[in-house]
């Protein structure tokens, strides 16, 4: 080993401004401020305390699904029952409720990430022991769901009227003017986000996603890590049930129906890929924040409702091409360095 | 070297001794009593065919399959593993003919994972593993960026990270399942320094490789397997390349190179001046009906552009392609096969075979027109379509029904030509014919090639298989960045000469020559 050849060409790194720019949650930003600002400048209104309050509130739910569906897609999986979920814990929280008026908040709140818990296991078992492939597991259990509360709720609702004056009272407080929800969704955000980016465990997610072959040659229990991502996006969707049911204080049996399409967006727009092992959950928080500016924009322009959806959708869409091309020329670059 | 051919294996501790283990998957018996020792400093071979059982070997010893009965030492210590962890532990590294890596992930990442170095509050300490990585990588001499992703590495740079993983977990046993089947040869070369280099500190290699020149070049001892069973083991100098290719079929294979008296007929494929910016220029030959020629060179010198040009998949900037006396326009695969050109693509499983589907689809997916009738698909002709070429071809298979999937790779190869020839081609592009197919298919497909060159089909093969080329080829022209530099006749050609042509340096040839 005395003529050790070392190539010639020591690929550098690139420099943090150039890896700064590509970020995902760079260009991001810069479209959140350029909406904001825009829509400010026509109707200053759009700035004002209680539209930003309304538009947080509005955002937290979603941030909060889209960090367990992040879990999920980045293991290469999805959950679709999300928003069933959401429903049966805002429903069967508020007939607790009904039933207990003087039952503690914390506790609501850990009803509802238990009960998600249990179902998110359901789609952990079929996808992780039963490998039906997620998309029609979770679409499956979408419905079983959904139908589960339309027998428990059987045409009735629950109206701000029965909940206790403590329940809407966490649902509208705040602290130091920020809503409680805004800060219970960001706290979830966070805390999985630095659990994501630097932690062994939270590193599986993305092994499994990337490759999960290697991932069970490397030693990574790819069917224990498949199953804990269900029941986290499912414990973390009852979590959101139960903050439904705070913000809205009416519930009935479609409660949350069409949310799991919004968190999918949200993640992919935020460069979540749903091929799995890519994305931030920094990235997939600016992505639902950045749907929901939109929404919020569209409406302060008095634009008609449909253009709302029709715009997140060409959103989607051009972040989806946007990757693609960014990955393509990325590949077609190391090709052709590999060429010279 | 010759140390450890005379040493005795009574008085140095094997790192590793399996012995006796058997495997069954349901009623299939893949492995059964087979036996191996791994010494400290030897690189070991491991020879079969496909289908011998290799492959199951490997990975009872990767803690991927539990085996049946025998025994297992590692180290003095008897084992036994239920998980590929447990063997990582033990310190057995595999590295796999197709590397198991994480695209998305950081070099550095990749071969720490599930180790990353941890700071305060358990978090992971990416200087550190960064750190650490780099020190790997310069023990095995190469220079990678560990913060990049893994994605747009060459294989033979990611065989590399695997390496590095396996120098990371102070693993003394390593594995290498066909580890240069996709590398250049300089690639090659770099790899053996390393695995010598591995040896030096005390750590057994063994190797599971097509490639004999490989075996007697890097091997001390060589264990040659059969139909799941062991055959023999000994020193390298106990072996010849016919001993072992008998041992490994278990029969006498006949010529590797079946290339008889040919006959030529008239031009069939003529190129003019075929040109593509960056990647070749004015390319100009012939190939005659009967005639089998070689397009020679290094990977990455133009040899399956250029065929993919004349086949319409590319474009190309210029020049013109004929076949028998019919200009071909360019850009048109459909135009280039209706006028009797077939082209048997470099990667079978991604461009040549749909996987999935059954033997008798992939064998007529090229003239499915043909087998109409009015809207519908004619299933007795695609039946008939299908029977006559595999059976000219002796395909092995079980029913023709069966997915192609379930073939071997030789039989596989079968298929793809079953495809070209039902077009009824008069020229025929094989490209790497041979890659990845164990010894007795490989003869196979070569005198299949033989036969079909003298029925009079006009064949063009590239080839990185040096005694491929010379073994086969009527004629050889040799390719050096993406200009035609050259053309050997069969009686001129040899491996020095070729390699001169393909790499304009005389140190090499003569490197390639004495190996």
């Amino acid at each position: 080993m005395t003529e050790r050849s070392v190539p010639a060409s020591a690929p550098a790194s690139p420099g943090w401004l150039s890896r700064l720019l590509m970020a995902r949650e760079v260009s991001l930003v810069g479209l959140l401020l350029l909406v904001t600002l825009g829509t400010a400048v026509i109707n200053p209104l759009f700035l004002s305390f209680g539209s930003v309050r309304d538009l947080l509130l509005n955002v937290s739910i979603i941030a909060l699904l889209v960090v367990g569906q992040t879990l999920v897609l980045l293991m290469k999986h999805v959950d679709l029952s999300v928003s069933s979920t959401v429903g049966l814990s805002a429903f069967l929280t508020g007939s607790l409720f009904v039933a207990n008026p003087g039952m503690p908040v914390p506790l609501a709140l850990l009803f509802g990430l238990g009960l998600g818990a249990v179902l998110g296991s359901v789609n952990g078992l079929l996808v992780a022991y039963g490998k039906v492939p997620a998309l029609v597991a979770t679409l499956g259990t979408l419905y079983v769901f959904r139908g589960i509360t339309y027998a428990v709720v059987s045409g009735g609702q629950i109206n701000a009227s029965n909940l206790p004056p403590s329940f809407l009272g966490f649902g509208t407080g705040s602290v130091l003017g920020v809503p409680n929800l805004v800060l219970l969704a960001v706290a979830v955000l966070i805390g999985f986000a630095f659990y994501l980016r630097s932690y062994r465990g939270g590193r599986e997610y993305y092994a499994v996603g990337s490759n999960s072959e290697a991932a069970v040659l490397a030693g990574i229990n790819v069917t224990r890590r498949t199953m804990t991502g269900f029941v986290l996006s499912g414990a973390i969707a009852g979590l959101a049930g139960v903050l439904y049911l705070a913000r809205f204080g009416t519930v009935d049996a479609t409660a949350g129906a069409g949310l799991e399409l919004q968190v999918i967006a949200a993640a992919v727009v935020g460069g979540v890929s749903i091929n799995g092992g890519v994305g931030t959950l920094l990235g997939a928080g600016l992505g639902a924040l950045l749907l929901g500016v939109m929404g919020s924009a569209l409406v302060t322009l008095r634009a008609p409702g449909f253009y709302q959806q029709a715009i997140q959708g060409a959103l989607l869409l051009a972040a989806i091409s946007i990757d693609m091309l960014v990955s393509r020329r990325a590949a077609k670059r190391l090709q052709e360095e590999r060429k010279s | 070297m010759t140390e450890l051919q005379n040493m005795q294996p009574q008085t140095i501790q094997p790192l590793l001794s399996l012995s006796h283990a058997s495997k069954s998957f349901g009623p299939v018996q893949a492995l059964s009593d087979v036996s191996i020792d791994l010494f400290p400093g030897e690189a070991h071979a491991l020879l079969g065919e496909n289908g011998a059982g290799k492959s199951t070997f490997v990975k009872i010893l990767a803690g991927v399959h539990r085996r049946e009965g025998g025994s297992l030492t590692v180290a003095g210590k008897s084992a036994d593993f239920h998980s590929p962890g447990e063997a990582t532990a033990a310190g057995i590294a595999i590295i796999y003919q197709e590397p198991t890596l994480f695209p998305d992930l950081s070099v550095a990442e990749n071969v720490l994972m599930g180790r990353q170095p941890r700071a305060g509050l358990g978090r992971i300490d990416t200087r550190a593993m960064n750190a650490r990585v780099t020190e790997l990588l310069r023990e095995l001499g190469v220079a990678l960026d560990p913060s990049r992703p893994v994605r747009g590495l060459s294989i033979a740079d990611q065989q590399l990270v695997e390496i590095a993983k396996a120098l990371s977990l102070n693993a003394n046993v390593l594995i290498m399942d066909e580890p240069t089947a996709a590398l250049t040869l300089s690639e090659t070369d770099r790899l053996f320094r390393v695995v010598r280099a591995l040896r030096e500190r005390g750590a057994a290699v063994l190797f599971i490789t097509h490639r004999l020149e490989e075996v007697f070049a890097e091997c001390q001892r060589v264990t040659v397997m059969r139909d799941g069973t062991w055959v023999s083991t000994g020193p390298i100098s106990d072996y010849d390349t016919d001993l072992v290719v008998k041992q490994m079929v278990g029969r006498e294979l006949g010529d590797l190179y079946p290339r008889g008296e040919m006959t030529l007929g008239e031009v069939a494929l003529s190129v003019r001046n075929l040109s593509q910016p960056k990647m070749f220029s004015d390319i100009s030959f012939e190939v005659r009906r009967g005639e089998i020629v070689a397009l020679a060179g290094l990977v990455g010198a133009g040899r399956s552009e250029v065929a993919r040009a004349i086949f319409g998949i590319d474009p190309r900037s210029g020049g013109e392609v004929r076949i028998g006396d019919a200009v071909i326009q360019p850009n048109s695969t459909r135009a280039a096969m209706s006028a009797g050109l077939g082209l048997v693509p470099e990667d079978r499983r991604q461009q040549g075979l749909v996987m999935d589907l059954s033997i008798e689809r992939n064998a007529n997916l090229a003239i499915l027109n043909r087998l109409t009738g009015g809207l519908l698909m004619n299933r007795k002709a695609e039946a008939e379509n299908a029977q006559n070429w595999t059976s000219k071809l002796q395909l092995k298979a079980h029913r023709l029904s069966d997915p192609v999937s379930s073939l071997s790779g030789g039989n596989q190869q079968k298929v793809v030509l079953a495809k070209w020839l039902s077009t009824n081609p008069s020229v025929l592009i094989v490209d790497e014919p041979t890659r990845g197919v164990d010894v007795g298919a490989k003869a196979e497909v070569h005198k299949t090639l033989a036969e079909l060159a003298a029925s009079g089909l006009a064949v063009l093969m590239i080839s990185s298989d040096l005694p491929e080329v010379l073994g086969m080829a009527d004629r050889i022209l040799v390719m050096r960045e993406g200009q035609l530099v050259g053309e050997l006749s069969r009686a001129e050609a040899n491996e020095e000469a070729v390699m001169y042509l393909a790499t304009g340096q005389r140190a090499w040839a003569k490197q390639a020559g004495a190996a």
